[in-house]
């Protein structure tokens, strides 16, 4: 264990120290406080509670975000390292490759974490500030989103982690985390979609479309933030989805979760049998 | 650990990457407190040797055992002393050395301050606190050096450590090898410079194409070598001494000057007799040279194979 926090550490020292854990920082909290004061306009109107309103606009933004801030950060853990010499000097120490990996991908959540936690908490600050009233519902939709977009985020960075003990150069583990991206984020929906409306309800069933959800982070993440919270349902237009949809919340933070674990647990096995 | 249980022990190691074979059939040992010389030309399996006592992979074929383990086994223990400079080592360079040595240090479950007082001995201390980004390769490979020896190891290995070095410094780390040494721990060091190596080491195993040709302290290898001493007379007058019989190949390299050789064991006799020559005013003698030693030994080699 001491291992692991060691190389966590190193990982957390090197993000601060090549700006990684400021930009993304600043990144969150620009957008978050942009969303959360354009968003503060129309929640007069609906008569909703403001903080739900930014649950609302950031869970969307985050969505695109933060697993492209994610594989940004963690493609590189080990190939980089890998192609700078400085992995076989790691790996002489008194190490275990799993604690290697183990280490950095705690390393990276804990950034992802402080720069969403300070982020997106320095706009609810401010709205809390500027005197817009805020629920105790309102709260609880807010750190839900908190702590599933922290899930989202190390979800990813265990993608990100995998594809690098896959592949031996950098530009390769680039290309792969950003076509991930792609294949996640935007073309999943699109191509669910497309399957949805070319089936017209013929031979899908909703069990299949809730699997199929299930088997991508972003999705989960997405029904968990704006489906999932009755409050925010509403607000987010998905009240019809989620009212249909049979996944639960708890199932699509086990989601969210499994994406993490899963792709972690096989980086470890792939690291600790390549031969370097 | 008793004294007298070999440090590292190989036997019949081999190592193929893919139809590279880059180590084939290596056996020896090192005792505690040796300080031994790898040598050979780039590619002769030197680095991979090193990576296989590190276990950072496993062999073909073979048993090699570091410090009384298997090192492909995972075995932390054996790891923590143990010490490792890699081939061009790099650091990353946004982190300063303190920091790397510190967290270096910690791997391996020594203080801080260990670290610190390692910085001081590879004269770093001045640029503790800077990028390494900032450091000359100098100051990284001494740096390098340092990392190594965290944790007092009882095995150091060194993978062309002097490259890149200046003079006064490569001196000050095969000062600080012989001192660990005399401590105990092994030290094994990998080189191409074969000249600098001359009176450092104590013993000398050459590789060629992932072979071990020769193995042996320099006194041996030159006795096996069986090759010509070189003698330079300087002489008095024209007259040529009647002992200089034509089978040592006398020659004259002008100023007086005569350059002969004879195999070893007539050295003596021929010695005996350009002291007693009055013609005789200077002599110098020339034991063959660690390269000379090491192109035999290839060459012996390559006369072996097929």
């Amino acid at each position: 264990m001491k291992g692991v926090l060691l190389m966590a550490g190193k990982e957390i020292r090197e993000g601060i120290r090549n700006r990684w854990v400021v930009a993304a920082t600043l990144l969150l909290a620009a957008l978050a406080l942009t969303l959360a004061f354009l968003g503060a306009a129309p929640a007069g109107r609906v008569g909703a509670g403001a903080l739900e309103v930014v649950v609302v606009s950031l869970s969307s933004l985050s969505i695109f975000l933060l697993p492209l801030i994610a594989l940004l950060l963690s493609h590189d853990a080990i190939v980089g390292e890998a192609e700078r010499g400085t992995l076989l000097l790691l790996l002489s120490y008194p190490l275990a490759r799993w604690q290697v990996v183990i280490g950095k991908f705690l390393g990276h959540v804990g950034i992802i974490g402080a720069a969403t936690l300070l982020g997106y908490g320095a706009a609810a600050l401010a709205l809390t500030l500027a005197g817009q009233p805020v629920t105790a519902a309102g709260w609880q939709a807010f750190g839900w989103m908190l702590g599933s977009s922290v899930l989202l985020g190390a979800a990813f960075v265990a993608l990100g982690i995998l594809v690098s003990t896959l592949v031996r150069d950098r530009g390769a583990a680039a290309g792969i985390a950003v076509g991930l991206w792609l294949l996640l984020v935007l073309l999943w929906d699109m191509a669910l979609l497309g399957l949805l409306v070319a089936d017209a309800g013929q031979t899908l069933t909703a069990n299949t479309v809730d699997a199929l959800l299930l088997l991508n982070p972003a999705d989960a993440y997405r029904l968990f933030n704006l489906a999932g919270l009755a409050d925010v349902r509403l607000l987010s237009g998905m009240a019809a989805l989620g009212g249909e949809s049979g996944l639960a919340p708890a199932l699509l933070l086990a989601s969210l979760a499994a994406w993490a674990v899963v792709p972690l647990l096989a980086a470890t096995a792939f690291f600790t049998r390549r031969e370097l | 650990m008793k004294a007298d249980l070999p440090v590292i022990e190989l036997e019949g190691v081999a190592k193929r990457y893919g139809a590279v074979e880059a180590v084939r059939d290596a056996s020896f040992d090192l005792p505690q407190g040796a300080c031994v010389a790898l040598v050979g030309h780039n590619g002769a399996g030197k680095t991979t040797l090193m990576k296989l006592m590190l276990g950072l992979i496993r062999p073909s074929a073979g048993r090699l055992r570091v410090l009384g383990e298997d090192p492909a086994a995972g075995a932390a223990q054996a790891r923590r002393r143990l010490g490792w400079l890699p081939e061009s080592v790099t650091f990353n360079p946004a982190l300063t050395g303190q920091e790397v040595l510190r967290f270096f240090a910690r791997l391996k479950g020594e203080p801080a301050a260990a670290a610190d007082a390692l910085l001081e001995r590879v004269g770093l201390i001045e640029a503790a606190r800077r990028r390494i980004g900032g450091y000359s390769k100098g100051m990284r490979q001494r740096l390098g050096v340092a990392q190594a020896l965290l944790g007092s190891p009882r095995a150091v290995l060194l993978d062309e450590p002097t490259t890149g070095l200046d003079p006064e410094v490569r001196q000050g780390l095969y000062d600080m090898l012989t001192e660990l040494a005399g401590g105990g721990t092994t030290v094994l060091l990998s080189s191409h410079a074969l000249e600098e190596l001359e009176g450092r080491v104590e013993r000398v195993v050459i590789m060629d194409h992932g072979r071990v040709v020769a193995d042996g302290s320099l006194a041996e290898l030159r006795r096996l070598a069986r090759l010509p001493v070189r003698l330079r007379l300087a002489l008095v007058g024209d007259a040529w001494p009647d002992w200089l019989r034509p089978d040592f190949a006398p020659h004259r390299l002008g100023n007086g000057l005569v350059e002969l050789s004879c195999p070893p064991e007539a050295k003596m006799a021929l010695l005996r007799q350009a002291a007693a020559d009055p013609h005789v005013a200077d002599l110098d003698l020339e034991p063959p040279t660690l390269d000379e030693l090491y192109v035999h030994f290839l060459r012996s080699r390559d006369g072996v194979a097929p």
